[in-house]
């Protein structure tokens, strides 16, 4: 039996999630040195959750999280050093040590940021999928965030607002069971999160987020339905954390028989072992991938661990724009790359030719509700 | 005395004479006009044409598109505004009032205000977040309150609450042409006034304060609807030969430092007038600074008229005694120049 995927993506696939469970996994490191500070939260177990949707966007499709941020970005090809230099508080970092382990933003690669107020980022995903629409763009937005989330007031009030406004926008919904210490079974009257699309009049899905495979059929369905104007999506990634919620966690409010259980349902051996299955590659290939992927990160750590922290001046920099200053490119200032930067149109050049409520179709409401115009 | 606010202090016009609001209408429409990526948004703004009329007429000229009617939830049209900031539209925010805006202060000051330092300065977000502030109109604790101080405390905002129709209109335009997110105080019972308004291109720079009136003997320091009762005490100490300089600070972040300091080395007296509470006030700012680069020039301690550290009642002699009125301003200005009664 073939598969239907390509080698060539399922390895991409593997490589990235591998990188990402290497990189946390030396990031915890760093932590317990104390070369890493703050909250550290790691984001292994979840990485088919990152790479399934990464592959099935486009590049230009915008892409936010919450504070457990550091798997996506790289997924979508951020420079490891410059995460783990952010990590570390360097000046070198894609925030010049100005934001850490919680605010990864990298605009280049359409990564709008990670955010530390649960729930804070999903009205901003919104907004981003607005400009669009209001530009007549047809990149959709994508907006991670945790179970816990889902009880903010933010989730319910934007989630009106992208479904009566048709918003190319998905929400993927990371339920790791666990909102700190917390089941989510205990603080939710509906634990399925992704019912609660249906009280928008929206389409939500559950998805299993422990196989990248059905993450990214899941995705490049919902972009399509997004980018054809139906509206937004409600996808719910059922998968777990295999650490505790950051590194200041031991975890200790689950059982080691539930952790190990969860274990065996780790993406990484599930996608290693669906390619030995059709054949597509040799044991010896992954060894070379994970050789690979082992150097880069020693060299991410090496690159970070170097790097100066940022200059103290740095301070008044980054808070207000002053008149005619430039943007910060980070790896062009960092490792003098030319970057490709997000070009917006002028007031001039734009046209806006929607309507979000069409003259007749709120005419119409008024008649239906018995109001005359 | 009277406490009107309406009070009408310009000479003869030589310009249209415009509505505090219709002034606001001006800026709006000539900025949607110029730029396309300004979209207004906020409950009621469209069809019903705003709920203090500042948008009328905008919904028919510019589309649902772009004039939009948000759902009660301040929160989530604030914070989706801020996202499309964020790539790159200016959206201008309009908050039913400020009281209503605290649910979406989370959005403000954790997201807008910060996102060009979290992000190393990769992004930045163009955005007016503006709405009636302000006490007074009989309207009890939770919809009577002068807020401003609250936002003036951020690093990466810009807070500005102009006086006058004027100040309304080009500040407005300077603050939707700003790439940085601007918190705007309007007066809810400053609407209706009229003034003077340059017609077209009319931009007043933020961050600049204004003197309203000449002076020698003491400045007041105010900004919003207080400068009407600064005015107004101005006038009457005026008959008894005391000369006030009046400096309508406009800008409540970035403080206009030099303008606060030259007036003051120049009248060696100070009152600050505030709408606000005592404690952490804006005026409480402005004292430091005088103290701290301009001790040597004071011939008196720097009074403050703040609003009374309580909330406000319904009851209508309750509501007054809470408030700053000109009065109070008059007995301020004594106490300075060591004058009888204060
Ligand atoms: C508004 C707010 N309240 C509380 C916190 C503290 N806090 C940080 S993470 C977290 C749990 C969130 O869990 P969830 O949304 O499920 O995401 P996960 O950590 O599982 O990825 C809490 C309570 C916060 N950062 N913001």
């Amino acid at each position: 039996m073939a598969s239907s995927y390509s080698k060539e993506l399922l390895l991409d696939m593997y490589r990235k999630m591998y990188l990402i469970r290497r990189f946390e996994e030396r990031a915890g490191q760093q932590y317990t040195l104390g070369k890493i500070a703050g909250f550290c939260h790691l984001y292994i177990g979840q990485e088919a959750v990152a790479v399934g949707p990464a592959e099935a966007l486009r590049p230009d499709d915008y892409m936010l999280s919450a504070y457990r941020d550091h798997g996506q970005p790289l997924a979508r090809g951020s420079d490891a050093g410059m995460v783990m230099a952010e990590l570390m508080g360097r000046g070198t970092g894609y925030s010049k040590g100005k934001g850490g382990s919680m605010h990864i933003f990298d605009i280049e690669h359409h990564f709008y940021g990670g955010y530390g107020i649960v729930g804070g980022q999903i009205p901003l995903a919104a907004g981003m999928a607005f400009a669009s629409r209001y530009r007549n763009e047809d990149r959709v937005t994508v907006c991670y965030f945790g179970d816990a989330a889902a009880n903010q007031g933010s989730f319910h009030e934007t989630l009106n607002m992208a479904s009566k406004w048709k918003l190319p926008v998905i929400y993927i919904c990371e339920n790791n069971r666990y909102g700190m210490g917390t089941a989510i079974s205990r603080t939710s009257a509906v634990p399925e999160i992704y019912k609660r699309a249906s009280a928008y009049d929206m389409r939500g899905e559950p998805v299993d987020g422990m196989d990248v495979l059905t993450m990214y059929e899941a995705v490049k369905d919902a972009a399509e339905y997004c980018r054809a104007g139906k509206g937004p999506v409600l996808l719910e990634a059922n998968t777990y954390r295999f650490r505790g919620h950051s590194m200041a966690d031991p975890a200790t409010y689950r059982t080691k028989q539930e952790v190990e259980a969860e274990r065996k349902g780790d993406p990484i051996p599930k996608l290693r072992a669906y390619m030995q299955k059709h054949g597509m590659a040799e044991d010896s290939v992954f060894e070379t991938i994970e050789e690979e992927v082992k150097a880069l990160v020693d060299q991410a750590v090496k690159f970070a661990d170097e790097s100066p922290e940022p200059s103290l001046d740095e301070l008044w920099r980054d808070t207000i724009v002053e008149e005619g200053e430039e943007d910060v490119r980070p790896r062009e200032r960092v490792l003098g790359q030319k970057v490709n930067w997000p070009k917006y149109p002028s007031g001039q050049e734009l046209k806006v030719t929607w309507d979000l409520e069409p003259r007749e179709q709120a005419e119409a409401a008024d008649k239906k509700a018995g109001l005359i115009r | 005395m009277s406490t009107n606010p309406y009070f009408n202090f310009e000479s003869e016009p030589t310009m249209p004479e415009l509505m505090y609001r219709e002034a606001l209408n001006q800026a709006l429409a000539e900025e949607m006009e110029r730029d396309a990526n300004v979209y207004l948004i906020g409950e009621e703004v469209g069809r019903y044409n705003g709920a203090f009329k500042v948008s009328q007429g905008l919904l028919d000229k510019f589309g649902s598109a772009r004039i939009i009617d948000a759902p009660i939830a301040e929160l989530g049209f604030t914070g989706l505004s801020v996202g499309a900031a964020m790539v790159g539209l200016r959206p201008v925010v309009e908050m039913m009032t400020w009281n209503f805006a605290i649910l979406a202060m989370d959005q403000i000051v954790n997201n807008a205000a910060k996102l060009r330092h979290m992000s190393g300065g990769q992004l930045r977000c163009p955005i007016v977040f503006r709405g009636p502030g302000g006490a007074g109109g009989r309207l009890s604790s939770q919809h009577s309150q002068a807020l401003e101080a609250n936002y003036a405390h951020f690093p990466g905002l810009k807070v500005i609450a102009p006086a006058t129709p004027a100040d309304a209109k080009g500040m407005l335009k300077a603050a939707i042409r700003d790439d940085n997110p601007v918190v705007m105080f309007e007066g809810e019972r400053l609407y209706a006034i009229k003034g003077e308004v340059p017609e077209g291109e009319h931009v007043v720079p933020l961050g600049k304060a204004d003197v309203k009136r000449e002076g020698t003997d003491v400045t007041i320091i105010t900004w919003s609807r207080m400068y009407y009762f600064c005015m107004q005490a101005a006038e009457e100490l005026a008959k008894e030969g005391i000369s006030v300089e009046v400096l309508d600070l406009r800008t409540l972040r970035p403080l206009d430092e030099e303008a606060i300091l030259a007036s003051v080395r120049k009248t060696n007296r100070a009152v600050i007038v505030e709408e606000g509470w005592v404690l952490a006030g804006v005026g409480a700012s402005v004292v430091d600074i005088i103290q701290s680069k301009a001790f040597d020039d004071l011939d008196a301690p720097v009074e403050r008229v703040t609003g009374l550290d309580v909330n406000m009642s319904y009851a209508a002699n309750l509501e007054n005694a809470t408030q700053p009125d000109a009065p109070k301003i008059i007995a301020a200005v004594k106490k300075v120049l060591y004058r009888e009664g204060a």
